[in-house]
């Protein structure tokens, strides 16, 4: 099954291409728009980026794999990214991210059967003055608790 | 006390261009534009301004490695992947006064005859990246980028480019690799970036807190930058604090403040009145102090001066109570989770790293591993193409040479007398 990017994105697409000296910079941009138009970035993704910036799927395989944020199998509604590293282990994290999969029940990596919630660790978020810090899609939450993550994830529709 | 960067950051609106020229934003850049480029650079120079990214390089000096030959054009990079544990100053400046960096961009890249500038900013700060979209904006509908600048002739193309999620991108040949649409390897040096960088053009790659104190350099001048630093070290510093302090935060403080006075008069103290273990002074990847080594100026010389570094200026406090074997291994986890792959010393090494700590805190750690975990740090440094091996190496060793009797103690016991938890 073939895919396309929205007349939006495919003119933000063009966009891009106007700003960079080399056609193969707008890979990473493009990998974003793709992973915003199609929630992940299919094989079918991939082949339509390669096909866009005018070079071979494995290509571009490669990059996307090498980035943690390029989700190469569908992700839930609300990626749930909880820090595991050193200032929020400091802070409670440990006991956080056990938190959040029994709230979810699921593992970290695991998607909630509704396809609501994944959960995953995430390397340093660059939030260490708020830890622990936990990301939900594009937004992060700092200082956490039990109780602010109970409220944050209960009022996401 | 004299700030250079966050005077204006407690009001929300300092991130509008308006707001910004009202408190004389983009003055600077008028005047760097009735300068020669080297007149700037001079003063850059002058003003002891060390990179604030992690290596401390003298940001003029490096500006003086660009060829003399203008036939290729150059290219600026600004380094925003603030990645490194325990660092998150550069998102306070981007987010609270992206005028700032944008404005020190406009000015270096005169300076360096740059009419093509790029922010490399980690894929996860969405709203940083935002926020500096509308700066971008402001500024190009305000004639501060672009075409003919202020009518100097002077043009200016900046754009910002978000990463997607890898630790090593902070390392500068590898997130220009990444920014020509590359996985993030490091390049083998040299060719240096000054000479074939991105897109095989001659290149500078800035840290955004080193450009945005360039603004006032211009304005107030080189010297008065340097006489608020230390010898060789000028100006403030975004300190991060994080951890187990009182007060978690970033604070502009003058390079060589006191390490001690940094985490008990600025930070607070140590959290819930406990007693300090360690400190991580500057990002995760430097060597631990034990607390009696914290009485020290917090400048790039004396730091190296006890076998530390001030890096990035992440200080990261550690509470008594906490089991360093434990801590270490979350390090391990993430050093060897970010190794590229490229090089076997650290390909290899980082995931033995966590494969001993790890078996170590979890009580199945062997006779002969601490000794295995030193052997291992020997190989790791200075045998790869970046500094990520060293980076791993450098808190592994130094948590072991600092704290060795609580490694000893889990192999001994067969446990963590932590009972496995922070």
């Amino acid at each position: 099954m073939s895919v396309a990017f929205s007349e939006a994105a495919r003119a933000e697409f063009e966009r891009l291409l106007t700003r960079y000296p080399d056609r193969k910079a707008v890979i990473l941009p493009a990998l974003h728009l793709a992973q915003k138009e199609f929630g992940h970035v299919s094989d079918e993704a991939i082949v339509y980026v390669a096909e866009l910036v005018g070079t071979s799927p494995a290509e571009i395989e490669g990059v996307a794999t090498f980035y943690t944020m390029y989700n190469r199998k569908p992700v839930g509604k609300y990626h749930v990214q909880i820090c595991r590293n050193i200032a929020c282990s400091l802070l409670g994290a440990e006991h956080l991210i056990e938190h959040l999969s029994e709230k979810l029940g699921v593992k970290p990596g695991g998607t909630t059967p509704d396809g609501k919630f994944t959960l995953s660790l995430a390397e340093c978020l660059g939030s260490c003055g708020t830890a622990p810090v936990m990301q939900v899609n594009d937004d992060y939450y700092e200082k956490l608790t039990v109780e602010s993550i109970d409220a944050i994830l209960d009022k996401l529709p | 006390m004299e700030t250079v960067l966050t005077t204006h950051f407690a009001d929300d609106a300092y991130r509008r261009i308006d707001v910004y020229r009202g408190f004389g934003g983009y003055d600077a850049l008028r005047k760097a534009l009735s300068m020669t480029p080297e007149g700037i650079i001079d003063e850059v120079k002058k003003a002891n301004l060390r990179g604030r990214g992690g290596a401390g390089f003298p940001a003029g000096v490096k500006w003086g490695f660009l060829p003399k030959d203008l036939s290729r054009p150059r290219v600026l990079v600004v380094n925003a992947d603030e990645g490194e544990p325990g660092t998150f100053k550069d998102r306070l400046v981007m987010s609270r006064g992206p005028h700032l960096l944008v404005e020190g961009i406009a000015i270096a890249a005169f300076a360096l005859r740059v009419h093509r500038s790029y922010v490399y900013i980690r894929g996860e700060f969405v709203r940083e990246a935002r926020i500096l979209d509308e700066a971008v904006a402001e500024a190009y509908a305000a004639g501060f980028l672009g075409k003919n600048i202020l009518g100097s002739g002077f043009d200016l193309d900046l754009t910002v480019h978000r990463g997607a999620g890898a630790y090593i991108c902070g390392e500068e040949t590898s997130l220009i690799n990444s920014l020509e649409g590359k996985r993030g390897w490091p390049r083998l040096k040299p060719p240096f970036p000054a000479s074939v960088g991105a897109f095989s053009l001659p290149t500078i790659v800035n840290n955004v807190e080193t450009l945005a104190d360039v603004p006032w350099i211009i304005t107030h001048g080189g010297e008065k930058f340097a006489a608020m630093g230390v010898e060789k070290n000028g100006g403030t510093r975004l300190i991060g604090v994080s951890g187990a302090v009182n007060r978690p935060g970033v604070y502009e403080l003058p390079a060589g403040t006191n390490l001690k006075e940094i985490i008990y008069t600025h930070a607070g103290g140590v959290k819930d009145g406990k007693a300090l273990k360690a400190v991580i002074p500057g990002g995760s990847s430097t060597p631990v102090l034990r607390p009696n080594e914290i009485d020290v100026s917090y400048d790039i010389e004396s730091m190296a001066k006890i076998g530390t570094m001030a890096g990035s200026g992440g200080v990261i406090v550690i509470p008594e109570g906490t089991c360093m074997v434990r801590a270490l291994s979350v390090l391990m986890n993430f050093y060897a989770h970010e190794s590229c792959g490229q090089c076997t010393p650290c390909r290899e090494g980082t995931g033995w790293l966590k494969t001993i700590v790890g078996r170590i805190e979890a009580g199945k750690g062997k006779a002969g591993d601490v000794e295995l975990i030193l052997d291992l740090c020997d190989n790791m440094m200075g045998r790869t193409i970046c500094p990520l091996s060293d980076a791993a190496a450098m808190p592994a060793q130094s948590f072991v040479w600092k704290f060795r009797e609580e490694f000893d103690r889990h192999i001994g016991e067969q446990k963590c007398p932590y009972g496995n938890r922070f």
